[in-house]
């Protein structure tokens, strides 16, 4: 089992005839993604690698039944793909694009939900179910399937935690980046809610950062309503100083909130291992699991 | 990008909020011409930074001498690191109450929200800690924006704790509905993400002038407004080209490094915003203290991590660089020759210790240590490393 995405998952790629658009394609190929369509405006009726290109992502939705979108369009553009993919009825919309203007993330996460679907991100690096499907530019051969769920605000952090766990011989069910933007789509909590639904999932491993309260957010949901899988919470940025940017638009600590340390401590409270490095994430998380998974 | 007191009462007026009249100086002599123009003013310097009132960046004059003389000392003055380039003198206002108007980011409710408050002219933040049945919020619809009856009700929720503005409620309040929408227009034609009216005076007409003004342009839509851009550089006070920003992060802008700098003395470098921080995170928990965060993004090319050494170098504090890449499908031989090119290229001969994974990654630690460079099995031994080099004292 896993979350949002599987071998059934039928991809369309915004952006697709991009460069990163069709380096990233060829690579969720490889991976074994069952990429159906792509969609850049003036280029429907042609291919890409054997790929049908569509104007429109209604076209494209409507020739080839696509429910995932992955979007690599550059930031100005990037919210009114959103906003298309998601007013067409595609059921999960991906945004890889790092840069887009909060106020139109604002209106985009809005679109997005008054129609009933779900974005991941923006400025993820998307989701991997292993052996099934990918959607993004997490690294291929870091995956491997096994009973541990991984959801991360960070993309390399997120990496590491995957290629980690894996060399102990961890793998996952699958592993979802909600994004490093101030305003995103799913949240901390709503993918734990995934995995709470997800029997396969055994154990969590959540890869936070300084920045907004969605860390906080988790922990309140972890309490509220008695999440019992266990969680190991690895957050970065504790040496970042108030009031500065760390590299994503969302990791700035405003006044007191956004700390390191507050999010250590509500995850904590609500019962999260805390690991420090990436060698104690691995470590929590065989101690989280049940025997015959270690 | 965060405009100037000055710069955002221009675009509030444009809008149509009201704003004394005044005139920028840039010399003691045009602060004199505002006062014999305008009468009693206050001189006001102009620098993207709060606190500049309990600084001394702010004196009420009632003659163009005294103009000419606080003008000649707050143009002389440097607060919290910015140097004052202009004052803005504009005339004093009579004042019934200090109100409270401001739009910012709601990153929980991920809306903009609108807070008013009777209890003006003191930092909302404090409010809300000290009286927060005072402040009241709307988080507008980001389609239509604030409507008229959800604005009368934040005026009334906000006034309903206020007795000092209470009784004159019901002629405020179509005036806040007025003012709040124009600010809102403003905040949203500017992607603005902070966008603030702190004290938002009520004369004793009853009429509503912002004597303060305040606007943060969010860097993501910088390529939205380059007018705005433009205009801060012209004035040399934008981030650009002000003087008193962080040298070695202006420099970082210059070469279009993601760069943070901080008081430390090990340098470090990594690929992703959150493996960057945890890099940092792991020079202090080994009993390091990190000299900046330098992000050098996806994609390790020999030119980037050149440029990235060079910029971390420059800050002569460094004793040594910890150098932290996730390869992911980058190939580790490929890393490590660019690392080795550009220390021989720069000539460095401080510590360096890379730690990366990725394909052909044996060879690349291979390559490093025979150039000397001392490779990390993990980021948490690398970080070790690190530290203890640059502990040893110097030769």
């Amino acid at each position: 089992m896993s979350v949002l995405v599987d071998r059934d998952s039928r991809v369309l790629i915004q952006g697709m005839t991009g460069r990163e658009g069709s380096f990233h394609t060829a690579q969720m190929r490889a991976f074994g993604t069952n990429v159906v369509a792509g969609v850049s405006p003036g280029k429907g009726g042609t291919n890409q690698d054997g790929v049908p290109i569509f104007d429109t992502v209604a076209d494209a939705v409507a020739a080839t039944d696509a429910d995932v979108s992955g979007i690599f369009v550059p930031p100005a553009f990037a919210a009114d793909a959103i906003m298309e993919s998601a007013v067409a009825g595609v059921a999960l919309t991906v945004c890889i694009t790092e840069g887009i203007p909060v106020l139109d993330m604002i209106r985009a996460r809005e679109v997005v939900q008054r129609y009933g679907q779900r974005l991941l991100g923006a400025n993820c690096p998307g989701i991997v179910t292993p052996e099934q499907c990918k959607v993004g530019i997490i690294p291929n051969h870091i995956n491997r399937p096994g009973p541990v769920g991984i959801v991360g605000r960070s993309g390399t952090l997120t990496y590491e935690v995957i290629q980690g766990l894996g060399e102990a011989g961890l793998g996952q069910t699958t592993s979802v980046g909600i994004g490093g933007d101030p305003v995103m789509g799913l949240s901390f909590s709503d993918v734990l809610a995934l995995f709470a639904a997800d029997a396969d999932t055994r154990a969590v491993v959540l890869i936070g950062e300084i920045g907004g309260s969605d860390e906080e957010s988790a922990a309140a949901w972890i309490r509220e309503t008695g999440f019992d899988k266990p969680v190991v919470a690895f957050i970065s940025g504790r040496t970042a100083p108030p009031g500065k940017r760390m590299g994503h638009a969302g990791a700035i600590i405003s006044g007191n909130t956004g700390t390191a340390q507050s999010k250590v401590q509500a995850l904590a409270a609500a019962g999260a291992a805390i690991a420090d490095t990436i060698e104690d994430v691995v470590r929590l998380t065989a101690d989280g699991l049940p025997p015959r998974y270690r | 990008m965060k405009l100037l007191e000055y710069q955002a009462k221009q675009r509030f007026a444009a809008a149509g909020i009201a704003v004394p009249p005044g005139r920028l100086a840039r010399s003691p002599e045009e602060a004199a011409a505002a006062a014999r123009e305008l009468g009693r003013l206050a001189v006001k310097a102009q620098v993207p930074i709060g606190g500049r009132g309990k600084a001394g960046g702010i004196a009420v004059v009632d003659t163009p001498e005294e103009a000419h003389r606080e003008a000649a000392r707050i143009l002389a003055m440097d607060i919290r690191g910015y140097p004052v380039r202009s004052v803005w003198c504009e005339t004093g206002l009579e004042i019934a109450a200090e109100l409270y108007l401001g739009i910012t980011l709601d990153r929980d409710r991920r809306r903009l929200v609108m807070i008013f408050s009777a209890s003006g002219g003191m930092e909302i933040e404090q409010v809300a800690v000290e009286a927060p049945e005072r402040i009241a919020k709307l988080w507008p619809d980001p389609f239509s924006g604030p409507l008229p009856f959800e604005v009368r009700r934040l005026a009334f929720a906000g006034l309903a704790h206020a007795p000092h503005v209470g009784g004159q409620a019901a002629k405020l309040v179509n005036a806040l509905v007025t003012t709040a929408t124009r600010l809102y227009t403003v905040a949203t034609a500017l992607d603005a993400l902070t966008c603030e009216i702190n004290p938002l005076v009520l004369t004793p007409e009853g009429s509503l002038v912002a004597a303060d003004g305040k606007l943060e342009i969010d860097e993501n839509a910088h390529f939205r407004h380059a007018d705005v851009a433009a205009e801060l550089a012209r004035d040399e006070m934008g981030d650009d080209g002000r003087t008193g920003d962080d040298p070695f992060e202006a420099e970082a802008r210059r070469r279009g490094l993601t760069y943070v700098h901080l008081d430390g003395d090990v340098g470090c470098i990594g690929n992703g915003a959150g493996l960057t921080m945890n890099t940092l995170d792991l020079v202090k928990q080994h009993g390091g203290d990190p000299a900046n965060f330098l992000d050098i993004g996806g994609g390790a090319s020999a030119e980037r991590v050149r440029n990235a050494l060079e910029m971390v170098l420059l800050d002569p504090k460094v004793r040594g660089v910890f150098i932290n890449v996730f390869g992911g499908i980058t190939r580790g031989d490929e890393v490590a020759r660019g690392i080795i090119a550009a220390r021989d290229q720069l000539h460095i001969t401080k510590p360096l210790v890379v730690r990366m994974t990725g394909t052909m990654e044996e060879e690349g630690r291979r390559l490093l240590q025979e150039a000397g460079i001392v490779p990390g099995k993990n980021a948490t031994d690398a970080a070790a490393a690190i530290v203890a080099l640059t502990r040893e004292p110097a030769p």
